[in-house]
């Protein structure tokens, strides 16, 4: 407790540099990042709702749901694994904890998934879903992600110092994630047994639990909590881990 | 008098090699292929020395003696392989000079992160900012972005945040030598301040004559080993003796 009252005030000054340094101190630039996820919802709308909208009611939300949490994800994970690397000059000459980078970079993509987050419900309120109390549960799924995101930013940025190629590598990896997500189809026609298997890929158990939340109106059900939880714990853990075991031996890196 | 410093036998074994910069397709290869190499070498090696109260220590040696590296093993940046480093204190460290500051942000955004970095609050650099600026004479320029700064205008902002903090334990790696001849009589002056104020400090300075001037201690370095440790006057003639027949 005594340390985060310390490097309180460094952690503000690392968001606001971020900020300012991403932004480059326009609306435009917090206005196009926002808009960044709206077009490629609009592009996805405009090809795949022709296949999969006509016979599901909200296809727009189904989508939507499913945007929203993935470019979270991938734009938190993308930022963060920069982090440890483009601050190098800082942390060989400066003492100072080296999640803070990644921390800080993380708060820009949270705003940004924010933004949009309120976006998204006044599509789901333009589409006609009713607003319901099981929609303040969305919370749960929400500190799930954005400690996932965390866990997955400071393994990435870790590894990208001992890899260079690293960046390319998530580059693709990340694609692969996003064709497993489900994000514009449905897998009711497969088995049971493959749509157990697509639970396996936290990205996608986050969007169900948008989905069953906005769409459906149900609660999911425990183990469907659990799990959500152990993918954001097990991340978070090892990201700790590696951080705490190769502390003093990022320097040699970079 | 206490011991604000207290080094033991400290030894740094640094990582040299190409596994820099590589990705993980060349790392694997050369796992494969046998073809990965960690070089080791000492760059410190069994140095000890205590600092007491008010003690002004220069560090001395050739390039590629250590001095560097011992400092950071001070700061905190690095961990020793063996031995101990013992502070009482706040340590600040100015290691070089720029390092952590961002040139798209102003004077003042990089006074602030800097004061971050080294451990203050935010009502401590309010309180200190307008001293600090005003020590570094800066004021005309403290809303301008730090790279349009002249090199000698960042060293003062950089020396100016890290001597008037206060630390307990000040390190200096060769940051004296910059800024014009009236800062560096400033600086030299404040330094000697926050030595009346008991304050240990050490800094690392190819002028001999700066060091004669200031310190009223010497280590002295070559290739990672101890050669001397001791009384200024005494340490200086010997390295410049030593240094006078390398010349010959």
């Amino acid at each position: 407790m005594q340390k985060i009252r310390k490097y309180h005030f460094l952690f503000e000054e690392l968001v606001k540099r971020d900020f300012t340094k991403k932004y480059k101190r326009t609306i435009l630039g917090m206005a196009w990042s926002v808009l960044n996820p709206l077009l490629t919802l609009l592009i996805m709308w405009l090809v795949m709702s022709k296949f999969f909208g006509s016979n599901m009611a909200h296809y727009l939300i189904y989508l939507f749901a499913g945007n929203l949490v993935f470019s979270y994800f991938s734009d938190a994970t993308n930022l963060g694994m920069n982090s440890l690397l483009s601050n190098a000059a800082i942390f060989t000459k400066v003492n100072v904890p080296k999640y803070m980078f990644l921390l800080s970079a993380n708060v820009s993509s949270l705003i940004n998934f924010g933004l949009t987050l309120i976006i998204f419900f006044g599509f789901v309120a333009i589409d006609g879903v009713a607003f319901s109390w099981k929609f303040l549960l969305l919370i749960y799924p929400i500190i799930c992600l954005v400690l996932f995101n965390i866990g997955m930013g400071l393994i990435l940025s870790a590894l990208q110092v001992f890899f260079r190629d690293m960046q390319y590598l998530w580059g693709v990896i990340s694609q692969l994630i996003m064709w497993v997500s489900a994000i514009f189809y449905t897998i009711d026609s497969y088995s049971q047994t493959i749509q157990n298997l697509f639970l396996l890929n936290p990205i996608y158990l986050y969007i169900r639990y948008f989905r069953k939340i906005v769409i459906d109106a149900t609660v999911p059900t425990l183990q469907f909590h659990l799990l959500a939880a152990a993918y954001a714990l097990i991340a978070l853990g090892i990201g700790a881990w590696i951080y705490k075991k190769y502390n003093h031996e990022f320097l040699y890196y970079v | 008098m206490g011991s604000i410093l207290k080094v033991e036998n400290i030894s740094i074994a640094y990582k040299l090699g190409d596994f820099k910069d590589i990705g993980l397709k060349e790392w694997t290869m050369r796992h494969l292929t046998h073809k990965f190499h960690v070089e080791r070498f000492m760059a410190v090696d069994g140095v000890s020395f205590e600092l007491k109260e008010g003690d002004l220590l220069g560090i001395v040696g050739p390039n590629g003696a250590g001095k560097s590296t011992l400092l950071k093993v001070i700061a905190g940046i690095m961990v020793p392989t063996c031995g101990s480093v013992e502070a009482n204190g706040n340590i600040s460290a100015l290691l070089e000079l720029g390092s952590g500051f961002d040139g798209d942000l102003t004077v003042k955004e990089n006074a602030y992160l800097r004061g971050a970095m080294l451990g203050h609050s935010r009502k401590f650099m309010n309180q200190t900012f307008d001293q600090i600026i005003s020590f570094a004479e800066l004021e005309k320029f403290q809303d301008r972005p730090f790279k349009q700064l002249s090199s000698g205008m960042q060293s003062r902002l950089a020396f100016s945040i890290a001597s008037l903090v206060q630390p307990e334990i000040l390190i200096l790696d060769e940051v004296l030598s910059v800024g014009d001849g009236a800062f560096q009589a400033k600086s030299a002056a404040k330094m000697r301040e926050i030595i009346h104020g008991g304050a240990v400090t050490i800094f690392v300075s190819h002028s001999l004559q700066q060091i004669r001037g200031l310190c009223n201690k010497v280590l002295w370095l070559d290739h990672g080993k101890q050669v001397a440790f001791g009384n200024a006057a005494e340490i200086c003639d010997r390295y410049q003796e030593f240094l006078s027949e390398k010349n010959i």
